[in-house]
């Protein structure tokens, strides 16, 4: 049996089922994903019990969902955000 | 997606899946009350029974755990209710409020444009919303890699995975230390663990600690697998920078004197790729604040809610049990949850031990709080760079500023210059914002004037709106 | 104990008495702001610093509403627009059928007789201002002269640009009462720790302004006329200017006491994107009405669809001073000598402060009034029982 995993910016990454994204990006060492909006810093994990919303990310093209929390799911498109992850939409 | 209404009327809904949660569910329910249980976390057991949602890794994070007898008896009295269509796993509650049958408590599950409401209504209410990890700023904290101590053990009972391979374990309080001997024993290395609180803190204290032997053996237990892996741990200790390129690369240590303000001529650089700090905790009060009950401050400088006895909170119908009325652990939470759960359910309180026990857990918990303080000279080792509110990238210097424009409170502060504005809306800075302003403006501290947030869980527009009867599609 | 005795007393450090503080202090006067809170923490901090001139139709409260207009952008030049963070951002009024089209074109031709500046917009044109905007409306009116601030930088800076003019503001205290001389003339201001002397007394305590001129011997009938404002997760900007629907105009100047809703849509500088408006005269319930912010969301994305996916972080409710006949209470109150009023702005108190606060200063000094301040007589309702 393969190793379910899903992508993170177009990279596989494997996962145990009933760990969160969040905690499959860690395990992967892959320690930040997020783009702050107004200084550009990188963030990942912080208090990892969504709490903080500093684990952002872009999950099957949706931004800001809580990588801490969202359970990891096999084919999952798993990206990192730039800022507000709502560039698209400036005017 | 519409809103999932539900005639139904529980005689208790309980919000919390955490030990008081469990505790005040089982209690209900076996007096013979239509108990609901609604809790955010996937699997039960709150942040202390942090349990992995799979089969495979559940196995393997067992060592970790303690008291798991007493998770085990209340998660067999869950599945009764469970049968029985009242437990709501995965739903985060984003408001409480009335209506003509008593309660409405509104809460959010699924995912994306997939989010939905559901609604649960009951004629009692038992809060127990438990507590997360109080943090402090300090240069650097921002840094990937730097995560709370509470993030660190979440991810190890909940995932199976350690946050990183070379930890420094820093704050205060006794939760730091499972902490660090859980990560030992799953093949980290720990390069220290860092006490701000004096090693003869608990000896004022020996009345609560003796009637309290168990959580001594708890304590004693990880000491000695502290030891076994040859972790140092060093009082009156503190972070005074996090560093590196990007990520976290190094730990800037410091001892400190009495007061805990650091000693010149004490620093010390690690190298380390994960921090977890800590320093006590905070009770997440968003729902009680949204029903009018009665808050205070307690010991530990948190705002927590006013409770009776029988842990009734200031508003009828509405019970309040475990870190919510005051930070004191597991156990306390457990007991305070088993009253709250027979009273909700209509039932007295005729087990006098259960009182005792509640007494004797609470005076423990205040020799805690006075053991593990958090040291206000945090503030002299900020600088106006530092980060203060993680989510707006306020700095020291920047929240400073608000005082010249004549803000006098937390509040002011954030109006004026964005602390706590942001996504966690204060969750993670309001006690240092709180306390900072107090500190430059000579007024009391302020948490009251930070932790309303009437909206407790943000929701889609489009799931807000979808139960709007004016609505299109 | 007694203070140092001021020319000027101004009760409430909302924008009213920023505006007050300021003006009386420019006028030359020596000035003391009380409040029992902090500096704008009251419906200033509650509402979203619109300074409009679109939603009124030609009268007095236009024509304060232009002068105080002019008098913003006077503060900018002066102090800086950043210390307000002032948008020229503009309003757009967006008509949700032909019907509401053909009333919001005739409403703007009257406005333009009375000096404000309209621009209709046809249905293209609305993308054009807006590219978010839902497809299929109608057209609307473009108003370049509205303006936003931040409301509690906007009062905090008024308040400094005072002191820095030798005004003294003190938060955290109470105004508890008044003394008054053998003449029936107020001669100070007591609080629960101390009493200020004062030559005279400005109640600008906006919602509260009906107990606290109580307070002072003077009653005036400002009642709270709650609303909610939606706050959304952080966006880069999305939306140009203030946007709102054309049924707005109606329910502001609406008498009915029960629920009345309108999309009200903005952008911030701090990313966030404001959602309103309701008005309910329901006291000063706090308690948060889901039904309220469930049809605010439904209104706002049917103006602007993309917010269906958009995340509410928080909401917030103010209580805007209401008067029976949606007009503020500017002047002297004729029954005690030494106390004027300067509150019951409803929801227009950003944009009417600079005004207001001129206008006291100018009936303080005696000089010539900015505009005519009859119809804001504060006695007009006490008339009227006659």
């Amino acid at each position: 049996m393969t190793e379910p995993s899903f992508t993170f910016d177009g990279r596989p990454v494997p996962f145990v089922a009933g760990q969160s994204v969040g905690a499959a990006l860690m395990a992967a060492g892959i320690r930040s994903w997020r783009t702050t909006r107004v200084e550009g810093r990188l963030r990942g994990l912080f208090c990892g019990i969504g709490m903080c919303f500093d684990c952002l990310l872009v999950l099957d093209g949706r931004p800001n969902e809580r990588a801490c929390l969202v359970p990891a799911d096999t084919g999952m498109r798993v990206e990192s955000q730039e800022g507000t992850g709502h560039g698209h939409l400036a005017v | 997606m519409d809103t999932s209404r539900s005639d139904r009327v529980h005689d208790v809904v309980v919000i919390g899946g955490g030990p008081a949660g469990l505790a005040a569910a089982g209690r209900a329910a076996a007096l013979g009350a239509d108990v609901a249980v609604v809790d955010a976390a996937v699997m039960p057991g709150g942040q202390y029974w942090r349990q992995p949602a799979g089969d495979v890794l559940a196995g393997s994070v067992t060592h970790l755990h303690h008291g798991l007898s007493t998770y085990r008896a209340l998660t067999g009295q869950l599945a009764g209710i469970a049968a029985g269509g009242g437990y709501y796993p995965r739903h985060s509650v984003w408001t409480v409020g009335r209506d003509e049958s008593g309660f409405v408590v509104r809460a959010l599950t699924g995912t994306g444009a997939g989010e939905y409401e559901v609604e649960i209504r009951g004629r009692r209410l038992v809060l127990a919303p438990g507590a997360y990890d109080r943090q402090v700023p300090f240069p650097g904290w921002d840094l990937p890699g730097v995560m709370t101590a509470g993030g660190v053990q979440a991810l190890l009972k909940g995932h199976a995975v350690t946050a990183g391979q070379r930890v420094v374990v820093a704050g205060t309080g006794p939760f730091l230390l499972p902490v660090a001997a859980g990560l030992a024993e799953s093949g980290a290395t720990v390069v220290g663990v860092l006490e701000a609180a004096s090693p003869l803190a608990w000896a004022r204290h020996a009345g609560a600690v003796l009637r309290n032997v168990g959580k001594l053996g708890e304590g004693a237990g990880y000491a000695r697998a502290l030891a076994r892996h040859r972790v140092p741990v060093r009082t009156r200790t503190a972070v005074l920078e996090a560093s590196g390129d990007g990520v976290l690369e190094r730990v800037t240590t410091v001892r400190l004197d009495r007061h805990g303000r650091a000693l010149p001529g004490t620093r010390t650089t690690v190298e380390a790729d994960t921090l977890a700090v800590g320093w006590g905790f905070t009770p997440q009060l968003e729902l009680p604040l949204a029903l009018g009950c009665a808050t205070r401050v307690d010991v530990d400088g948190s705002l927590v809610c006013v409770v009776d006895d029988e842990q009734r909170s200031s508003v009828a119908d509405v019970f309040i049990a475990g870190e919510a009325c005051g930070v004191g652990g597991a156990d306390l939470a457990v007991t305070e949850g088993e009253i709250a759960g027979t009273v909700a359910a209509g039932a007295a309180v005729t087990d006098r031990r259960l009182l005792r026990r509640r007494a004797a857990l609470r005076r423990f918990a205040v020799a805690m709080h006075a053991a593990h303080p958090v040291p206000s000279a945090w503030m002299e080792r900020l600088t106006d760079a530092t980060v203060l509110c993680r989510c707006e990238e306020v700095t020291v210097g920047r929240a400073r500023e608000a005082l010249l424009l004549g803000a006098d409170d937390a509040r002011s502060a954030k109006l004026l210059t964005r602390p706590g504005m942001g996504w966690c809306q204060g969750r993670v800075c309001g006690y240092a914002t709180s306390c900072l302003m107090s500190a430059w403006s000579g007024r009391p501290a302020s948490p009251a004037s930070m932790a309303a947030r009437p909206v407790a869980a943000p929701l889609r527009l489009g799931t807000l709106a979808a139960a709007d009867d004016r609505a299109p599609g | 104990m007694p203070e140092r005795g001021t020319d000027v007393v101004v009760v409430g450090a909302g924008i009213i008495g920023a505006a007050c503080a300021l003006y009386a202090a420019r006028a030359g006067l020596s000035v003391t702001v009380l409040d029992r809170g902090s500096v704008g923490a009251g419906t200033t901090s509650r509402c979203e610093g619109n300074i409009l001139v679109s939603d009124k139709g030609a009268g007095p409260e236009l024509d304060l509403a232009l002068a105080s207009r002019s008098l913003w952008l006077e503060l900018a030049a002066e102090y800086g627009a950043d210390r307000f963070e002032l948008e020229e951002k503009g309003g757009l009024v967006v008509a949700t059928g032909e019907a509401g089209m053909a009333s919001l074109r005739r409403f703007a031709v009257g406005q333009g007789a009375a000096g404000v500046t309209a621009e209709p917009v046809t249905p293209d044109g609305l993308r054009a201002h807006e590219p978010n905007l839902a497809s299929g409306l109608p057209g609307g009116v473009y108003y370049p002269q509205d303006l936003q601030v931040q409301p509690v930088l906007a009062a905090a800076s008024l308040l400094a640009a005072a002191r820095d003019l030798g005004a003294r503001v003190v938060t955290g205290t109470e105004v508890t009462g008044a003394a008054r001389g053998a003449d029936g003339r107020l001669t100070a201001v007591h609080t629960r720790d101390a009493t200020y002397p004062a030559g005279a007394v400005v109640n600008a305590a906006g919602t509260w302004g009906g107990d606290v001129g109580e307070r002072l011997g003077g009653s005036v009938p400002v009642l709270p006329r709650r609303g909610f404002i939606l706050v959304t997760e952080p966006l880069p900007r999305v939306i140009r200017h203030k946007v709102y629907s054309a049924d707005y105009v109606e329910n502001v100047a609406s008498d009915d006491a029960g629920l009345e809703t309108s999309a009200v849509i903005e952008g911030t500088r701090g990313g966030t994107v404001l959602i309103g408006a309701s008005r309910e005269r329901v006291g000063f319930d706090e308690t948060l009405s889901v039904e309220v912010l469930r049809r605010l969301a439904a209104q706002a994305i049917r103006l602007f669809p993309f917010l269906a996916d958009v995340r509410l972080m928080r909401s917030y409710r103010g209580f805007r001073p209401y008067c029976p006949d949606h007009l503020p209470v500017v002047g002297h109150d004729r029954r005690v000598q030494g106390l004027l009023h300067a509150c019951g702005h409803e929801g227009a108190g950003i944009g009417l402060a600079p005004a207001t606060g001129r206008l006291i200063a100018d009936l303080l000094t005696g000089a010539h009034p900015l505009v005519d301040p009859g119809p804001f007589d504060p006695m007009r309702f006490a008339m009227e029982d006659v």
